[in-house]
């Protein structure tokens, strides 16, 4: 890999922490309820929905209400997508006269989105109308975003509060996190991607004339819908650039198109890529500093986001690293040496597309710019260990923070015993109920993982894979390792539209959201109820090296425990097997 | 339980056997169910040894031979984890005996009335009840915790104490409690029994000693919930290979699935049993060793709770200071010689008893040669201290010499028509700034001068604090003297901060406020007034020489009735953490190593490439697999003297405490299992086991 990639790399990470940082803090404004200057555009707006919707935003709620509200917003949100999807052949908006979709994709589709999963079992926009990608689809967008926004809001105050039980009003948190967070970032890069040249449009097809007239039998690939043998090829517009946008800002990762940002209408320029790749791991990065600025010690902030950033920094070195050598199955065979192209864009080249992978598995994105599927098998482990580490490398917005906050009072547990004390994070102790909540949000993605890829490989549909060998078993290991984190991002060779990836999918997505937001808030509202301690010498500093140190310990232990065994049996095999036989 | 008893040799031959049929005894599945890691290894071993025997048939997933060696040590394992357990509580059983002998069942005199001339008829000891009266009378044993109604008697209570003098126990005042199972050695008392039979100070303790009434304290609930919900997470993670090396197989049309044996096995290596079967013990070993210190708890709680203490409020007298001011110079007033002041000082104290007094004695013969003379043959009379007066002194003929504090000395001589002279009000206050008390002596109603009596800062005291202040504990010296006075001495001691003429309401505000402010605190205290700021502490440490009050109140009794024993209480308190977390760390540190032993050992017929990944280089799959169990069984013997001694403590901020332990017990433990599962399987290959 060439001196420019590496640069890429520093500078993206760079501008990523430096822009995190006063948004962060804007964001801390926000929940807070102090002004934050967009408040005086949107104020009015905000108290009229309020008003309309009969919400008090001042009433407060304990963690029961409050995860009453996550959840009934939610599961609306679920049967909306889902009829919605049913239905969308008699709905407007619908140029290409698209059929209502398969029921089980569309169960699928619905839990997908709601959960910030955006797992695609349907293809994109030769599936969905125009209708369902902006009504449903956008929608939850950004609902679902706002959702674990509100959540880790709710989890930061748990902790910053004290002998209370109200963690703030959800309904609030919801609609501020949207009008003042969501929405106004992605107008902003919703613009620039339409200045870069991503379709806004209710156009339905656009004629393009071929410069090459393709081969009668050449397969059609993915994103068009024809490739007729008249020089003429069809393709699909439609409002791409907002839906990009929040697709990215939210972290939720469903692309307007089947091939995600490796589509040119998604992501058409190296400017794009990187700016999406920033869009996907800003908020997360920002809530950082929102959770110091809330707690009132910035120092915790930066000693989580400093954690994250290590391990992101370790993780897309090695992606890249793994991306940068040729394939030795390709050597000798008149390929020119370098770098493995398969499955990558040229315009991103290997660099930009094993950054994106990193990218998007170390937040729960999902969306790709290129096919996971082709990377050498380190160059898949990396991500797939991402994910399986439970979406806390940033993570996603809000359920990043959530996660690893989680693993920082396991962490603390563990080490507060070596000090001499009980253990206390940010002056709360950790006692029995905290320990029992902690080890569900922890434990329950794993399981899925592990548990469903069990299942897969027992009962699953026997033709679901397309590659023998160790790369067959990471592909079903991969998907869920990706649905049971809620990131969204596929080995591309899998077949996952029957009934049983379907149904086995939106299981594990759905309880791998839903049971984790639950403990958590239950574990804000206890910590609510506590005292917060003064922190002094005696206190274990939750803000020093040593703490972030064994803060990624504990987060690549407990990943690394769990799943070893699986990935020894997929990549590690296919990695030891390729560069042993050539 | 005499101190001797008490400093047991951490493996007495006695203790190991008893242990070693108690840990058959614990074999039993209620027993094994409530510890939740342990109890899925014993499962474990149940599983192994059917597939053993059916590896006996010849009809078995794998050679008998490799079956029942895991199977074998499956239930070494769990046999050293009981081990562990009875270990400590054998320890803790062997002092309850030597406590059990003083339960015999007394004849108690029971009286009809509260009086000590009331008709008693002889009822069996342990037929008491709260509220009864008994008469006790030298030579007889108290028959059950009580209060003292009427007399005074000095009581042996070197059984509960270690300490073989004698104490004076009387009616009224902070020393009025008595303990059932001390003996009367003279006089008489009247006794309320203030505890119904089997819930005795005795009796309590004995069960804490023996670990039978141990509840669970929150921490280690928390941590139990942890380890369970890791234990959870493996044996996932192996239930679920065996599909997955299936499917493996099926792909890579090689190699055979991971057999049930080896799963157990990779399960238990996994799951973090070092620490499983050492937490009781480390709990148990945590009371104990407050018992040596001479102090018990009334729960584990109350242990922890020590080990979260933010505030210390220490007695100045006894803690910091000793016990006694002494006389340290003479102040004569203008026109006073330095001499004549040092005579009429020790006149005035010769028939004086208190260590104050004698301490004047002392100080005028070093400094000028004073000796003692006989008061009869002077003709005096001593005067001695009222509260009325709040003077002492003699009176010879002609003389009438008194000393005292400064006010009742003013108040004498101004109602002789005597003004205090300028330059002793002035010696007054500079006395009194610099932490001593000043003594007024004045001869016939004219003051003289003063004495200079100072508190005596114990030696290493201040270092303590200082150790104290590093580890972010706030001390606060608690004293009756006036604030001047306070401030000099916490200045010389080196305390944060101290609380002046200190009532028991002062106290409980005190600790009140600092709780408030989301502080632990720990006081010791000994008297029925101390009682309500003693239930408010989160470590109220109540002296066995003080009232039953103050006992009922805290939460651990100082049988030494030493209240420097707070520093120790801390510190015994922190190590018991300590050593939780630093095993645990220990344990999950060991996996790693552990999966490099097996993982390719169970794989590599699947994927023979995956050799590579046994950086150990084990001489055979099967080898690596038993390696791995035997190291995971013979650890936690290894580790049992730890667990029982404590990590070593060493009072430092939390960041260096982390930063050492961390690099002991996490480096330690990610290296450790590496060197020991290669020599297990040096062995093994030598002795061609597998």
């Amino acid at each position: 890999m060439i001196v420019t990639d590496w640069l890429q790399w520093l500078f993206f990470l760079a501008v990523l922490l430096a822009a995190s940082w006063p948004l962060g803090l804007y964001m801390a404004r926000v929940y807070m309820g102090r002004p934050c200057g967009l408040d005086r555009l949107g104020g009015a707006l905000e108290r009229l929905l309020y008003r309309r919707s009969g919400v008090d935003a001042g009433r407060e709620m304990d963690w029961k209400t409050y995860g009453l509200a996550v959840m009934g917003i939610n599961l609306i949100g679920i049967v909306a997508v889902w009829a919605v999807a049913l239905l969308q052949g008699v709905l407007p908006l619908n140029p290409l006269a698209l059929p209502g979709v398969d029921p089980f994709v569309a169960i699928n589709t619905a839990v997908s989105f709601a959960t910030n999963t955006n797992w695609q079992a349907y293809s994109g926009e030769a599936t969905l109308s125009i209708f369902t990608q902006m009504l449903a689809l956008t929608v939850q967008n950004f609902l679902s975003a706002a959702t674990g926004m509100a959540v880790a809001a709710a989890l930061i105050r748990g902790l910053a509060r004290r002998e209370t039980t109200q963690l703030g009003n959800f309904w609030q948190d919801l609609t501020r996190s949207v009008l003042y967070i969501l929405l106004p970032l992605s107008l902003v890069l919703a613009l620039v991607l339409v200045w870069q040249g991503v379709p806004q449009t209710f156009d339905a097809v656009i004629e393009a004339h071929l410069l090459e007239q393709p081969a009668a039998t050449a397969p059609a690939p993915d994103g068009t819908t024809a490739a007729a043998p008249t020089g003429r090829q069809t393709l699909v517009l439609g409002p791409v650039a907002s839906q990009v946008a929040i697709k990215q800002l939210g972290t939720n990762g469903g692309g307007y198109y089947n091939t995600n940002s490796a589509h040119p209408f998604e992501n058409p320029t190296p400017l794009t890529n990187f700016l999406e790749m920033l869009a996907i791991l800003l908020i997360p990065a920002a809530f950082c500093h929102t959770f110091g600025a809330m707690i009132g010690d910035r120092r915790q902030g930066l000693a989580v986001l400093a954690a994250m950033t290590i391990l992101f920094a370790g993780f897309s070195y090695l992606t890249l690293a793994a991306e940068s050598v040729p394939n030795p199955a390709l050597a000798g065979i008149g390929v020119a040496a370098g770098p493995s192209l398969e499955g990558k864009e040229v315009r991103f080249g290997p660099a930009g597309s094993a950054l994106w992978a990193a990218v998007t598995t170390a937040a729960s994105n999902g969306s790709v710019n290129a096919m996971h599927d082709s990377f050498m098998p380190l160059g898949g482990l990396w991500p797939m260990l991402l994910m399986q580490l439970g979406e806390v490398v940033f993570g996603g917005v809000g359920s990043g923070l959530y996660g690893m906050l989680v693993f920082a009072m396991v962490a603390v547990f563990v080490a507060g015993l070596m000090v001499g004390r009980t253990p206390e994070y940010c002056g709360k102790k950790i006692e029995p109920f905290e320990t029992k909540m902690a080890a569900l949000v922890i434990l329950i993605p794993p399981f899925l993982c592990l548990m469903g890829t069990a299942l897969a490989v027992v009962a699953g549909p026997a033709d679901a894979v397309s590659n023998p060998g160790p790369h067959g078993f990471s592909q079903v290991l991969y998907a869920f390792s990706s649905m049971g984190n809620n990131n969204g991002s596929a080995f591309a060779g899998l077949t996952a539209s029957s009934p049983f990836w379907t149904l086995t999918g939106a299981v594990a997505m759905f309880v791998s959201r839903y049971w984790l937001i639950l403990p958590v808030l239950a574990l804000a509202g206890s910590l609510a109820g506590k005292k917060r301690l003064p922190q002094g010498p005696g206190t274990l500093p939750t803000h020093g090296p040593i703490f972030m140190f064994l803060l990624i310990v504990v987060v690549l232990v407990v990943g690394a425990l769990t799943f070893v065994p699986a990935l020894a049996l997929g990549p590690v095999a296919e990695h030891l097997a390729l560069f042993r036989a050539n | 339980m005499s101190k001797d008893s008490n400093k047991r040799p951490l493996f007495d031959a006695a203790i190991m056997r008893q242990a070693g049929i108690e840990c058959l005894k614990k074999l039993s599945p209620a027993r094994q169910a409530r510890n939740p890691v342990m109890f899925t290894v014993y499962i474990g071993s149940i599983l192994t040894t059917v597939l053993a025997v059916q590896a006996a048939t010849g009809h078995g997933e794998a050679p008998f031979g490799f079956v029942a060696s895991i199977a074998a040590w499956l239930w070494a394992t769990v046999l050293f984890a009981n081990f562990a357990e009875a270990m400590a509580e054998g320890r803790g059983k062997a002092q309850a005996a030597a406590l059990r002998g003083l339960r015999r069942d007394v004849a108690a005199k029971k009286l009809a009335a509260p009086r000590r001339d009331a008709a008693w008829t002889e009822v069996a000891g342990n037929s008491l009840v709260r509220g009864d009266v008994v008469l006790v009378v030298a030579g007889d044993a108290i028959p059950s915790d009580g209060e003292i109604m009427e007399g005074v008697a000095s009581v042996d209570e070197s059984a509960i104490t270690g300490e073989s003098a004698p104490v004076i126990r009387e009616a009224g005042g902070d020393r009025s409690a008595v303990t059932g199972g001390t003996r009367l050695l003279s006089d008489w008392l009247v006794v309320r029994v203030a505890a119904d039979a089997g819930e005795t100070f005795l009796d309590r303790m004995i069960s804490l000693v023996e670990g039978a009434k141990r509840r669970k304290t929150p921490n280690e609930i928390a941590l139990n919930i942890l380890l369970a919900s890791l234990t959870l997470v493996f044996l996932v993670v192996c239930v679920t290979l065996r599909p997955l090396s299936a499917y493996a197989v099926s792909l890579a049309g090689q190699g055979q699935a991971v057999t049930i044996t080896a799963l157990v096995a990779l399960f238990v290596c996994l799951a973090p049993t070092t620490i499983g079967g050492l937490l009781s013990a480390i709990g148990i070993a945590g009371m104990d060793r407050l018992i040596q210190a001479g102090v018990i708890a009334t729960s584990g709680r109350a242990v922890e709770a020590a080990g979260d203490v933010d505030v210390l409020l220490l007695d100045k007298t006894g803690t910091i200071t000793l016990g006694n001011r002494q006389a340290t110079n003479f102040l004569p007033a203008a026109g006073v010689d330095e001499r004549r002041l040092a005579e009429v000082a020790q006149l005035a104290s010769l028939a004086d008893e208190t260590p104050e007094g004698r301490s004047i004695v002392v100080l005028a013969k070093e400094r000028f040669g004073l000796r003692g003379r006989d008061l009869a043959s002077l003709n005096a009379s001593f005067v001695p201290f009222t509260a009325q007066t709040r003077l002492s002194g003699v009176d010879l003929p002609g003389r009438s010499i008194r000393k005292g504090a400064a006010d009742a000395v003013r108040a004498l001589a101004e109602s002789a028509g005597i003004a205090m002279p300028g330059d002793i009000e002035a010696f007054i206050r500079e006395v009194a700034k610099s932490g001593g008390t000043p003594l007024i002596v004045a001869e016939n109603n004219r003051p003289l001068g003063v004495v200079w009596l100072k508190d005596i800062v114990k030696g290493g005291i201040r270092e303590r604090f200082a150790e104290l202040r590093a580890m972010g504990i706030k001390t606060i010296m608690v004293t009756g003297d006036n604030p001047l006075t306070a401030a000099a001495i916490a200045a010389e001691a080196g305390v944060d901060d101290f609380l002046a003429e200190a009532t028991p309401e002062a106290k409980l505000a005190r600790i009140r406020q600092y709780q408030s402010a989301g502080k632990m605190v720990a006081m010791t205290g000994d008297g029925t007034n101390d009682a309500p700021a003693l239930a408010q502490a989160d470590v109220g440490v109540a002296m066995n020489s003080g009232t039953q009050a103050a006992k009922e109140a805290g939460n651990m009794v100082d049988l030494d009735s030493n209240p420097t024993k707070l520093l120790e209480v801390v510190a015994i308190g922190k190590q018991l953490l300590m050593t939780r977390g630093s095993l645990t760390t220990f344990s999950i540190a060991n996996d790693i190593a552990k999966y490099f032993a097996i993982i390719p050992a169970v794989f590599v017929g699947i994927y023979p490439q995956l050799a590579v990944l046994d950086v150990m280089g084990l001489a055979t799959p099967k080898s690596a697999v038993l390696s791995a169990v035997i190291f995971n069984a013979l650890i936690i013997v290894f580790l049992i003297p730890l667990a029982l001694r404590g990590v070593k403590y060493i009072p430092v901020p939390a960041a260096v405490a982390l930063r050492r332990n961390l690099l002991i017990y996490g480096l330690g433990g990610f290296v450790v299992p590496f060197a020991g599962i290669k020599c297990i399987d040096m062995v093994i290959a030598a002795l061609g086991w597998a």
